[in-house]
């Protein structure tokens, strides 16, 4: 959403990048995180080992747009699903809830079914990720 | 989701969801949020407004999971509110504060939120101290708000505190830089965090000595404390001060110094908003360009009409 001139300017997307379980594998996070700052976002990095039920938490007091999980350890089949699970019954309805990290192909179907919008993997340009966040990330109102 | 008066009263009651939302609401200056603002204000249960504000990487958001530790153990709800810098150049901003909160993060007695600063002009200030009043009303005692103490803007957050404590960390050489007076000037408690590092002491006993001698504001000079926020050593009387100094906060005179700040900072908004919201705005910005009028003038034309 672009405000055109004379508009009031729209508030910058809210994304919460949050790194589930035991995987140390941050790069990809980091590099997320200030490539999406450069394309306009506020962006909340919770760090490294985050329950379920601690980036449920962030996302609901931190009111974010879009919740972004980052995960290389292999762990994504019982870990993502859990993650939706957590903030769906917050009543975070309306909330986007993308991934990426090292996935393999046969996994994002699954994914999707349990409600993971996306899925980004190595090599991904963040032009890219911004521009799906901007064209599916709840308006307000 | 509620909106309006029921969103308020569903986040006063517990929901934080709806609490949630509503910062949203005062960070965005949402027109139906700004309807609230009388109730949220009288809502307030007089929760104690704590700044925290010291350079990047001195420690700040440590000592705040230290702090909520603290207050936890002494019965306490904690609202938390992390600002950062926005980027001048893109608007976005990376906020990283929550790292150091992990140990908390289950803890249903905390509210942290984080906010981007948005600009000088923002009013961000203003922003920061409406969300704290909100955390405030719906039952968190005290609100801690982190600034990085670098720049106008929030050296402006870190004065609208009741109580502000300036981290500093030891120093190698002997120069005091100016940067650090400028800080120590809204300091009402100041604490040299990475104690354990060498030259704690010393620093401590250099900032003593400088405010010793200043007068004026320092007549009678902040406590300087020893911490190390990353095992919790000096936190317990670092609250302790922090507790000590909500009584001369709430002092009359205090409460009026403090009130007239927050009128200075709502009238420059309201009448920078008033005048950019004139029609005439962009035609007066090109009668100053053009040598046609000075400034001065063309403001009070902009507000008195
Ligand atoms: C660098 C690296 C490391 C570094 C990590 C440094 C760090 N702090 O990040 C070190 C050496 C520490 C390391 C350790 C290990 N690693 Co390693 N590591 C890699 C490697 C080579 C590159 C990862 C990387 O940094 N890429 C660069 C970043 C920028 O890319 P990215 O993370 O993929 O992110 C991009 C996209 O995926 C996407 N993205 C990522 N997250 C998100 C999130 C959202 C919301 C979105 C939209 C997009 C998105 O956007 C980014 C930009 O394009 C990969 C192999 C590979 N080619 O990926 C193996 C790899 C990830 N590691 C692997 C393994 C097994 C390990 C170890 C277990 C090895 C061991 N036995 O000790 C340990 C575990 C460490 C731990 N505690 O978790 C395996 C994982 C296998 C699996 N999942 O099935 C890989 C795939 C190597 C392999 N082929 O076997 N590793
Ligand atoms: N040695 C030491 N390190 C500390 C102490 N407090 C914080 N740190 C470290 O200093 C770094 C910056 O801390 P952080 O809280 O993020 O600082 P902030 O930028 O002021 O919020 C982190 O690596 C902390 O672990 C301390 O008392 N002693
Ligand atoms: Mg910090």
């Amino acid at each position: 959403m672009t405000a055109g001139a004379g508009e009031e300017r729209a508030a910058p997307i809210r994304v919460l990048i949050a790194k589930p379980g035991l995987d140390g594998h941050d790069r990809g996070a980091k590099v997320l995180a200030r490539g999406l700052r450069d394309e306009g976002f506020e962006v909340i990095y919770t760090g490294l080992r985050q329950t379920p039920e601690m980036i449920a938490d962030a996302a609901e007091q931190e009111d974010v747009d879009v919740v972004g999980l980052s995960i290389l350890s292999g762990a994504h089949m019982t870990l993502l699903p859990r993650i939706v699970e957590m903030i769906r019954s917050r009543k975070m309805d309306d909330v986007l809830i993308a991934a990426g990290g090292i996935i393999p192909d046969a996994d994002i179907a699954p994914l999707k079914e349990a409600g993971i919008a996306e899925i980004f993997g190595p090599g991904t340009r963040i032009g890219d990720i911004a521009r799906y966040f901007r064209e599916h990330a709840r308006t307000r109102t | 989701m509620a909106h309006g008066p029921a969103l308020l009263t569903a986040a006063v009651g517990g929901d934080r969801r709806a609490l949630a939302r509503l910062l949203t609401g005062i960070e965005n200056e949402d027109p139906h949020v700004r309807e609230l603002l009388p109730q949220i204000f009288a809502a307030s249960r007089g929760a104690h407004l704590v700044g925290i504000t010291g350079p990047p990487g001195a420690g700040k958001s440590t000592l705040v999971t230290a702090l909520t530790r603290e207050y936890r153990k002494r019965g306490r709800r904690v609202g938390i509110v992390a600002v950062d810098p926005s980027s001048p150049y893109t608007g976005g901003a990376i906020m990283g504060d929550r790292i150091r909160m992990m140990e908390h993060a289950a803890d249903r007695n905390i509210f942290m939120r984080s906010m981007a600063s948005r600009g000088e002009l923002g009013g961000i200030a203003a922003a920061t101290w409406l969300v704290a009043a909100a955390l405030d009303a719906a039952g968190y005692d005290p609100v801690l708000v982190e600034t990085v103490g670098a720049g106008q803007a929030e050296l402006e957050v870190a004065r609208l505190a009741e109580t502000t404590v300036v981290v500093e960390v030891p120093e190698m050489g002997d120069e005091i830089q100016a940067i650090k007076a400028g800080l120590l000037e809204v300091a009402d408690v100041v604490t040299v965090n990475k104690a354990d590092r060498p030259g704690a002491e010393r620093s401590a006993g250099q900032l003593r000595a400088m405010l010793a001698g200043a007068g004026g504001r320092f007549a009678a000079p902040p406590p300087i404390l020893l911490t190390i926020a990353t095992t919790g050593e000096g936190v317990a009387p670092l609250v302790d001060a922090i507790e000590a100094d909500r009584t001369r906060a709430r002092s009359p005179d205090q409460a009026r110094v403090r009130a007239r700040n927050q009128l200075l900072r709502a009238v420059i908004e309201r009448s920078r908003r008033r005048a950019e919201g004139r029609v005439e705005w962009d035609s007066t910005v090109n009668e100053i360009a053009e040598h046609r009028i000075d400034p001065i003038t063309a403001a009070d034309r902009l507000l008195d009409t």
